[in-house]
């Protein structure tokens, strides 16, 4: 996969491109069951993103679970300075995408292929929700973006 | 979307900037999931607490009231985190009570109506099959669309009080038919006894569909399950399977028959849920010693008759002095279970019933370090998925195993898994 390429699309979704890192997640996500919302700080035993913190980085999830809690989480997070940049969901519900277009933060759905199998964590992205596109800018491991 | 000249006039600031802005957000979330339209709704229902909301959920209600915001349909709110007369005596953190003071304040400028309850459908207000609303909390969209036939997706508290500020809501989901076919079928084989062993079946349906967008349709559920057990089924099902919606063939009003429910599709796959299954899935939460820390009744709110359910098992017994005992409802039961003697004999036994709140919105760790709880007991199977993320030990068992373990401190030998 060439760099600047679009190594996942889907359906416009909503917000300002935005560049960071991407974090994948094997587990489904809910910010009540899943999140310590004061740090952003994936909390619940076992999940896959165990003691890791979202701040910052473009997040995938496959899916998620539960709660309406996610309509002002996001915001909060922003408010705490511990906010995801971009979250990138395979399949999503409304209380997510009403809490991220709250917050300001980007966000998509549906996207294929499925990201494990093009990137992996740490790799440098452009989210580009307008368009349905994301980009790889740099692997993981290598300074230099595309420039 | 396409726009009415009313809604033209809204987003033009015809009726304030809170209206604009809300509008704005609305078509932001219904372009996302390809809305044509807004509709109508009659009635709101908000999560609107400090533990859910924080500080920038806060600042952004007194922004809305600086606006001079005021809702055009009735809107209750949800259960919060406090109960105010009580909440000394479950060592609730006194900064968050006055804050939430000053919110519920707030929301009342709005023109809310802090009723403060998660069984609104079962206390305030029955909506009718095809009637569109916007309602958070997924336990009360879980029962609006399934049982009621009427019409609502998730509305998480700031895309609710959008809709309450401008009165629409966008069309996508669970507003329009085609949403509303049965996708994946589940045969019940189960026998269900108990609040716990329907929040079990709505925890294995909610495991095995995980989708928002799928609905699982249930057969042969024998009898007439009464209202507080669908309760406690969908309340679990929207939890663990972030669903919206179930059909129950022969029970809920779209699904008289099979070929109803699923709308003449053919289901995805097909589950059967029999006594192993329910089985399973209680083995899923184990003890993790004998002594019991906290016994809680809870989400979803206690119905008058669940309460007086407890006093008859609690007979007249004092609860174990090293285990606590808690019921929570809303206001309007509580005053009810008062009149009827029931929450005296609870506060008698040593218990504390609460109102207004449910509690797992109460800052549960906190008030386990408080007390020193670790190993919480409950029938709430929507409990025992969400207190895991707070770190402390759900055991689901069922309601009279839940009371003789208030009273002896212990979890009853039969009711071990290890």
């Amino acid at each position: 996969m060439s760099v600047g390429s679009a190594v996942l699309s889907g359906p416009p979704g909503f917000g300002p491109d935005v560049e960071a890192e991407i974090v994948l997640s094997r587990d489904t996500f809910s910010i009540r069951y899943d999140m310590d919302r004061e740090t952003g700080v994936i909390s619940r035993r076992g999940h896959a993103l165990e003691g890791r913190s979202l701040a910052g980085t473009i997040v995938y999830f496959p899916a998620v679970q539960g709660g309406v809690a996610a309509g002002w989480a996001f915001l909060a997070l922003v408010g705490r300075g511990v906010a995801p940049a971009g979250v990138i969901f395979g399949r999503t519900n409304p209380v997510m995408i009403q809490g991220l277009v709250l917050a300001g933060i980007p966000t998509m759905h549906r996207v294929a292929p499925d990201p494990f199998t093009v990137l992996e964590t740490g790799d440098r992205v452009l989210m580009r929700p307008r368009a349905g596109r994301v980009e790889l800018v740099a692997r993981r491991g290598t300074c230099a973006g595309i420039g | 979307m396409r726009l009415t000249d009313r809604e033209e006039r809204l987003r033009a600031g015809e009726r304030g900037e809170a209206a604009r802005l809300a509008l704005e957000q609305q078509i932001a979330v219904g372009d996302f999931f390809g809305a044509e339209r807004f509709v109508p709704v009659t009635n709101v229902h908000m999560m609107g607490d400090m533990e859910v909301m924080g500080d920038a959920g806060f600042a952004f209600i007194e922004r809305l009231v600086n606006l001079g915001a005021r809702f055009v349909v009735p809107v209750t709110t949800n259960a919060r985190c406090v109960d105010f007369e009580r909440a000394a005596a479950v060592r609730q953190d006194p900064a968050l009570v006055a804050r939430e003071r000053v919110l519920v304040e707030r929301l009342r400028a709005l023109g809310a109506m802090p009723v403060d309850t998660c069984i609104n459908y079962q206390t305030v207000y029955q909506p009718q099959r095809g009637e569109h609303l916007a309602w958070g909390d997924t336990g009360t969209v879980i029962w609006a669309n399934s049982v009621a036939g009427a019409r609502t997706n998730y509305e998480a508290g700031p895309a609710a009080v959008g809709a309450g500020l401008t009165g629409v809501t966008p069309a996508y989901g669970y507003h329009l038919d085609a949403q509303r076919a049965g996708t994946l079928r589940f045969e019940v084989r189960c026998r269900l006894e108990d609040y716990a062993d329907w929040g079990a079946l709505g925890g294995v349906v909610g495991r095995r569909t995980l989708d928002y967008w799928k609905v699982p349709v249930l057969t042969g559920v024998g009898g007439t399950p009464t209202g507080d057990e669908l309760k406690h089924f969908g309340a679990a099902l929207a939890s663990y399977g972030s669903c919206a919606m179930f059909h129950m063939v022969g029970v809920t009003p779209e699904a008289r028959d099979e070929a109803e429910a699923f709308r003449g599709r053919t289901p995805e796959a097909a589950h059967v849920i029999d006594d192993a299954a329910l089985a399973a899935f209680y083995r899923t939460y184990p003890e993790d010693r004998d002594e019991i820390d906290l016994v809680v009744f809870t989400a979803p709110q206690l119905s008058v008759l669940e309460i007086r359910r407890i006093v008859a098992l609690l007979d007249g017994r004092r609860v174990h002095g090293n285990t606590g005992l808690l019921v929570t409802t809303n206001f309007a039961n509580r005053e009810m279970a008062a009149r009827l003697g029931y929450v005296k004999a609870i506060e008698d036994a040593g218990g504390q019933v609460l109102g207004g709140t449910c509690w797992y919105i109460m800052e549960p760790a906190k008030m386990a370090a408080a007390f020193g709880w670790r190993n919480v007991l409950t029938n709430s199977a929507k409990v025992a998925n969400i207190i895991g993320g707070y770190r402390l030990h759900p055991i689901l068992r069922r309601t009279e195993v839940c009371v003789e373990a208030a009273v002896t401190g212990r979890l009853p030998a039969a009711a071990r898994l290890r």
